[in-house]
């Protein structure tokens, strides 16, 4: 199943951005050049170990790989367990990638050495909870990223910062709080049916624990409340738009680029992995949330006057697409929001660091009273448009892959879901374009006509995303190989589990067997003559 | 029973030797203290913390004793000779080493250095370690006396603070209306079993069936206690004497008497509620059920609207008060039992980590207070970022703790209570703890705000951390972190609670 690296990279991923954190901290305040190199340094370092990852994941595995376990709490079955499949595989590599680029993209304007030792934690804290195969583990990474992220955006964010810090961690513990509770009846609930010890072990758990359906429920809701918050999916948003738009820039690309997924990643590995049974059941309820989000996130998006808090919004409705996806179980649209995650992190990461370039050129983020950039500065909004084009998704772009799996994926088993979600992608279309209409074309007034241009260091971060975007979007196969073995794998556990079939689209089939008779309406009655 | 001529019963001295070693510490310190001028700075303090410290290291060898030979009764089956008892020994030991640390500082500054204050801090810590090892009821008031009537007297010891006397008066008048209750209930208990001794009521309930006329003596008793103890743990609805006394005591005696006192007043209830009348647990465990939910709830919600942070603090320990009376609950489900499950650890751990977490964030807020002339008004603590680091780093910490954040000991503490209740499935009990402990981080969040959001007010120029409190504030800070990511240790330690000795 696994193959043990003797080198323990995973481990590594935590340990290199926390030793970093140490190193600036003990860097002399006088040097703040030595600061950000240090910083720089480390999560580079840790960009450079999650592509090597990249580059020797085994696509043909579908099982965890780069296993690393130790036990830690022995009398609590608590063991240091981490491990990377296909679908954390790209979150793993994501964040890796976007911290450094956050990291060097902006500055803080005061203390840039408390901001870098939080945005490293933070980038410690993220990459356990997406390789952690423990649930206390997991659960610790889960809980302890908001400690970090409450500091930056209560520190370095904007006017409203103290107000939105104390929502976005309230709410997010109120969340964890159920799945803490949750959590740990899991573990003794398992212990009396199937698994027999006490262990945090989230493989052992999964394929060991037969719960009770009644039982399955509500754990999995307890554990459904904390990632719904965190995803968010309506009505547990509200936290988001005020987080996103009062976080520094950094903040914001990391908030929506990486954990947003904690909570869309934790469906995937805690529900339907370790609940298959309970996800199927509340199937309705989410595809029903998630398609609200989208409509509504898009509606609202619309609507907004600030460009950070459109862009708030439409993380709302990009979500409710991936939340969508998860819940229609079928591979296709499983590995479109895998996608998607990966695909929203990058182009609402570089939406943030755009709209955070405006705000420090103008000092503002309001739509009206943006105009005409496009003539003053027209590499920028060349940038600006196909980073928007791809969160739009556009065709060519990565965007479109995504989404276009999601639905068609989900097609086959929510259909009438599905038809209201695809209006999602028009308003996507209607708000990010008529918010590019107003900002970019027209005159530059007197405010707007000194405009800079895109400076070297901005576009050498902006490349490396639009990149990404370009290529996934033309060809997205090596990505869907390593995400393909893991969905499935999944996929099959949740069929085993729950007796679920999971419907084969008619076109998938590499050759239909010729039939007899017109009428093939009933494949489970016996064909008499063949 | 006949006439007979009085035999001594046989005392194991070794066993008593921590009592012992406290009770001549702190005589020695009184008599010595009153015939010889006023020691040189920090002596005091340094005699306090060896006698300690002795006690401490004391009841760490007793521990390897035990786990030799098992758990026994001593003088007379009056004392329990088991690991709870020790384990809650070692608990206010450190809660005293910790506070005479504190106290040196504060005593300079208003220039009322004396032993006074530290020989009672170490009669108080022979109260609370009686109480944690009673094996007769009255042996386990005259423990609480003991406690309560130094506690009494430190609360008004800052003699020229109007609001230090009142706290004091107030503790005082309110401390003996619950122990009368308690000793009410010892009474009734007495008259349902025939006697105090733990070991006999257990006896008792073990032999005999109870007639209904019994049986309403003995829940009434379990009832007053259940009030007497629930005062002196500072649970709703007997908290109200908690935030004025808190508020109005000398820092470092808040700080004690939130930790040595919480802990002494919960041993007592395990040795009361789970080891005295485990075959009533039916009768007194919706009663903790529903005092834990109270204080949960009231003691975090009223935490969140209070301006001093001393009462912030002083709603917040409701609560965590509550948070200890969860583990008590689910050591209630299996009282008795051979395998009690782990509620009594739970509770145990608890107990350890709170004390120090508590002593550590009252010790910052006392040096916070000395900048600003005794204020703790939440703005007092504006601008601590910039002013002192280090003192806001380890305040961080120890809000972050409490708040029960992932690797701190405060979140191996609440795991521990949540763990056990949930073991027993009492999930509702475990949710409300965990919403409750969301409603106080908003609390903490509130003071860090000002800690490293807000600028100061003011330009003060702060004195030198004073060396002792420094250390004591540091000490409390590094084992929060440690244990927070290596808590295997305690967690074996507090295993062995539940072989009590009766």
């Amino acid at each position: 199943m696994s193959s043990a690296a003797s080198f323990p990279i995973l481990t590594s991923l935590i340990l290199v951005p926390v030793i970093g954190a140490v190193l600036v901290l003990i860097v002399s305040r006088r040097r703040p050049d030595l600061v950000k190199l240090v910083a720089l340094l480390s999560s580079a370092g840790t960009a450079g170990l999650t592509i090597w990852l990249l580059w020797a994941f085994d696509p043909d595995a579908p099982g965890f790989q780069y296993v690393s376990q130790h036990t830690w709490i022995d009398a609590w079955g608590i063991s240091w367990h981490l491990g990377v499949d296909g679908i954390s595989l790209f979150l793993v590599v994501l964040t890796g990638v976007l911290f450094p680029l956050s990291i060097l993209a902006t500055d803080p304007h005061h203390d840039d050495k408390a901001y870098l030792a939080w945005m490293l934690l933070l980038e410690a804290g993220v990459m356990g909870s997406f390789i952690s195969l423990d649930l206390f583990v997991f659960f610790i990474f889960f809980e302890i990223v908001l400690v970090p992220m409450y500091f930056l955006i209560g520190g370095w964010g904007y006017e409203q910062r103290v107000y939105a810090a104390t929502k976005f961690f309230l709410f997010t513990m109120l969340g964890s709080a159920f799945m803490f509770v949750g959590i740990i009846a899991t573990v003794f609930i398992a212990r009396d049916n199937g698994v027999g010890r006490i262990t945090f072990d989230l493989v052992e758990l999964a394929e060991g624990a037969n719960f009770a359906a009644s039982t399955g429920r509500w754990l999995f809701f307890a554990f459904a409340v904390a990632f719904a918050v965190k995803v968010p999916i309506f009505p547990l948003h509200t936290w988001l738009p005020d987080a996103h738009t009062q976080a520094p820039t950094a903040g914001s690309v990391v908030l929506a680029g990486v954990m947003l997924k904690l909570g869309t990643y934790g469906f995937l590995r805690f529900g339907l992995y370790l609940f298959p049974e309970a996800t199927r059941w509340s199937r309705p309820l989410f595809l029903t949330l998630g398609v609200i989000g989208i409509t509504y996130g898009a509606i609202v998006a619309a609507m907004q006057n600030d460009l950070k808090r459109l862009v708030a919004y439409s993380s709302i409705a990009h979500l409710g697409f991936i939340v969508l996806g998860t819940f229609a179980f079928t591979s296709q649209a499983i590995s479109g929001s895998v996608m998607q995650m990966i695909n929203h992190g990058i182009s609402t990461g570089a939406l943030f660091l755009l709209v955070g370039m405006i705000y420090e050129r103008r000092h503002t983020r309001e739509i009206a009273k943006l105009r005409g950039i496009q003539q003053v500065a027209p590499l920028f909004a060349a940038g600006f448009m196909v980073v928007m084009l791809s969160s739009i998704g556009v065709p060519g772009l990565n965007g479109f892959v995504g989404e276009y799996l999601i639905l068609i994926g989900s097609f086959l088993t929510a259909r009438w879901w599905v038809v209201v979600a695809a209006t999602g992608v028009i308003l996507a279309a209607l708000y990010l374009l008529w918010a590019y209409q107003r900002v970019f074309h027209g005159e530059p007034d007197e405010d707007n006509k000194d405009f800079a241009e895109l400076t070297l260091k901005e576009a050498s971060v902006l490349v490396p995303l639009i990149g990404v975007i370009v290529f996934t979007g033309i060809y997205p196969k090596p990505m869907l190989d390593r995400i393909e073995p893991a969905v499935d794998s999944l996929i099959a556990h949740v069929e085993e589990r729950t007796g679920y079939e999971e419907p084969q689209p008619v076109l998938a089939e590499p050759e239909p067997e010729p039939e007899t008779g017109p009428e093939s309406g009933e494949p489970a009655s016996g064909e008499g003559d063949g | 029973m006949l006439a007979q001529e009085f035999l001594e019963p046989s005392i194991d001295w070794f066993a008593l030797t921590p009592l012992l070693v406290l009770l001549g510490g702190g005589l020695l310190l009184l008599v010595a203290g009153a015939l010889t001028p006023t020691w040189p700075r920090g002596c005091y303090a340094a005699y306090t913390v060896l006698v300690a410290g002795a006690a401490g290291g004391l009841a760490m060898f007793q521990w390897d004793d035990i786990t030799d030979e098992g758990t026994s009764t001593i003088v007379s089956r009056a004392l329990a000779f088991d690991t709870l008892a020790e384990f809650l020994t070692i608990t206010i030991c450190v809660a005293v080493i910790l506070v005479a640390l504190l106290t040196g500082d504060e005593l300079r500054r208003v220039g009322i250095d004396g032993p006074e204050v530290y020989a009672l801090y170490l009669m108080a810590a022979i109260g609370g370690v009686v109480m944690a090892s009673a094996n007769d009821l009255i042996v386990l008031f005259v423990g609480l006396e003991t406690l309560s009537l130094a506690f009494y007297v430190l609360a008004a010891s800052d003699r020229r603070r109007r609001l230090s006397q009142e706290s004091g008066m107030k503790y005082f008048v309110l401390g003996g209306f619950s122990s009368a209750f308690l000793l009410y209930g010892i009474a009734l208990l007495y008259g349902g079993t025939g006697s105090t001794n733990i070991s006999d009521i257990v006896a008792h309930f073990q032999t005999t069936v109870d007639t209904q006329r019994e049986d309403a003596l003995v829940l009434a008793g379990v009832a007053l206690m259940i009030v007497g103890l629930g005062f002196k743990a500072a649970a709703v609805p007997f908290h109200v004497w908690t935030p004025d006394v808190y508020e109005g005591a000398p820092t470092p005696v808040t700080a004690f008497m939130a930790s040595a006192g919480k802990a002494a007043a919960f041993a007592a209830m395990l040795r009361v509620l789970v080891i005295a009348v485990p075959f009533h647990r039916d009768d007194w465990r919706p009663v903790v059920w529903v005092l834990a939910v109270l204080s949960l709830v009231i003691g975090s919600a009223l935490a969140v609207v209070q301006t001093n942070v001393k009462r912030m603090l002083a709603y917040s320990s409701i609560s965590h008060a509550g948070f200890v009376l969860v583990g008590v609950e689910a050591a209630g489900h299996r009282a008795g039992e051979p395998d009690p499950g782990s509620g009594m650890p739970s509770v145990a751990t608890y107990l350890l980590l709170y004390t120090v977490l508590v002593i550590g964030s009252f010790g910052a807020v006392a040096l916070v207070e000395r900048d600003h002339d005794g204020d703790s008004g939440l703005d007092s603590f504006k601008g601590l970022a910039a002013r002192r680091p280090a003192l806001a780093i380890a305040l961080t910490v120890f809000l972050l703790a409490q708040a029960g954040v992932p690797l701190t000991s405060g979140f191996v503490a609440k795991f521990a209570v949540i763990r056990a209740a949930v073991e027993q499935r009492s999930y509702a009990i475990g949710v409300i703890a965990m919403v409750a402990a969301v409603i106080a981080a908003f609390l903490y969040l509130r003071i860090m705000v000002n800690v490293w959001l807000e600028p100061a007010d003011d330009a003060i120029e702060p004195e030198r951390v004073p060396f002792t409190s420094g250390l004591a504030i540091a000490a409390a800070a590094v084992f929060t972190l440690l244990v927070g990511v290596w808590p295997g240790w305690l967690l074996d330690a507090t295993d062995t609670v539940t072989q009590y000795a009766r």
